[in-house]
């Protein structure tokens, strides 16, 4: 019987923690660019531990949005974990009691999520936790020296670096169009709807939190008229 | 509005999206039209967010746009995030590079 131990969810985490590192790193700047102080961006890192959701809360902070508007910012773009936790609670074994399940959730994270959905047998809690602590770790210190490197570094490496956090997303997006229609067409949905509320003047009432949100829900919500995902049983058939 | 009401707000509501489905549901979600439109969230989402929004990631719109057109590239080849991630701000600052090289000769 396969027993996944505590060393084994280290050894799996060490690429999502290097990629954490060179990403958060971005945002630690992009923090420091906003005003923040290198502490309050590790903060923002070790509590929330997601990049999207992060870049936008700071575009809600920065242009001083309403609470609410920062809630629901972050149900948008962060709805995607409810699913995410709702696939690995079929997957955890005995050992998650309540506790270790409001535990180990607070760092399921895209990548995190995809290497333990990606695991032949059930997830113990060791597996899990050996999982998540270099990724939130380094996501938080990578934040850290972002930040502080963004008080240090000279103008035009910092300026480079801004684009690192959206080179990431392209990279995210790109190669999941490229395998289907349907999300390349919500992609050029999202992005057109997008620059609409950027560049005509009517729109400009409109923050950018919720134009996100007005994006991301439009753009689904016809793709998944339009385009609806085969379920996990129809793609087994295939 | 202080900075850390927003954090709280901020990872208060991350953390329940996260945790409730986890604790509570344990049913599948079986609605196509639901489950459809999770899937395409993260994706409408994170285009939503990156354009036109990364063409002013850099501080100019020529060195921004040549980190675009990299990222492009790499990701429809398929590299990984953080090859795609490094490429893009290597050309966006030797791209600032070129361009201000090009103001002191002229």
């Amino acid at each position: 019987m396969n027993r996944l131990r505590f060393t084994d969810g280290i050894r799996d985490s060490i690429p999502i923690a290097l990629g954490y590192l060179s990403v958060s790193f971005g945002f630690g700047i992009m923090a420091s660019g906003a005003g923040l102080s290198p502490l309050t961006a590790a903060l923002i890192s070790l509590c929330n531990v997601t990049s999207a959701g992060q870049v936008a809360g700071l575009s809600v902070m920065t242009a001083g949005g309403t609470l609410f508007e920062m809630a629901l910012t972050q149900l948008v773009i962060n709805m995607r974990y409810a699913l995410m936790s709702l696939s690995l609670s079929q997957k955890m074994d005995k050992s998650f009691t309540i506790p270790h399940r409001l535990a180990s959730s607070f760092f399921i994270t895209d990548e995190i999520f995809a290497v333990a959905a990606g695991k032949s047998c059930d997830i113990n809690k060791k597996y899990m936790y050996g999982l998540g602590i270099l990724p939130v770790l380094s996501w938080t210190s990578g934040t850290l020296l972002g930040a502080v490197a963004g008080e240090l570094l000279p103008e035009a490496v910092k300026n480079a670096l801004g684009i690192a956090i959206y080179g990431m997303f392209v990279a995210i997006v790109i190669p999941a169009s490229k395998k289907s229609a349907g999300t390349a067409a919500v992609v050029a949905a999202a992005v057109a709807i997008s620059c609409a509320m950027k560049y005509i003047p009517a729109f400009s009432f409109i923050s950018p939190g919720f134009a996100v949100i007005i994006c991301a829900v439009a753009a689904a919500l016809a793709g998944a008229v339009f385009f609806p995902v085969p379920s996990s049983d129809d793609k087994e058939a295939e | 509005m202080s900075t850390m009401i927003y954090i709280a707000v901020m990872a208060g509501v991350t953390y329940l999206i996260r945790m409730l489905p986890n604790v509570i549901f344990r049913k599948k979600i079986t609605s196509p039209l639901i489950k459809s439109f999770l899937y395409y969230v993260p994706y409408a989402t994170l285009g939503a967010m990156t354009i036109p929004a990364i063409l002013y990631s850099t501080g100019d719109i020529i060195t921004a746009a040549a980190g675009l057109t990299v990222a492009v590239i790499l990701s429809l080849k398929e590299r990984s995030l953080i090859e795609v991630a490094v490429s893009a701000c290597a050309a966006a600052y030797i791209t600032g590079l070129l361009l201000r090289l090009t103001e002191i000769v002229h």
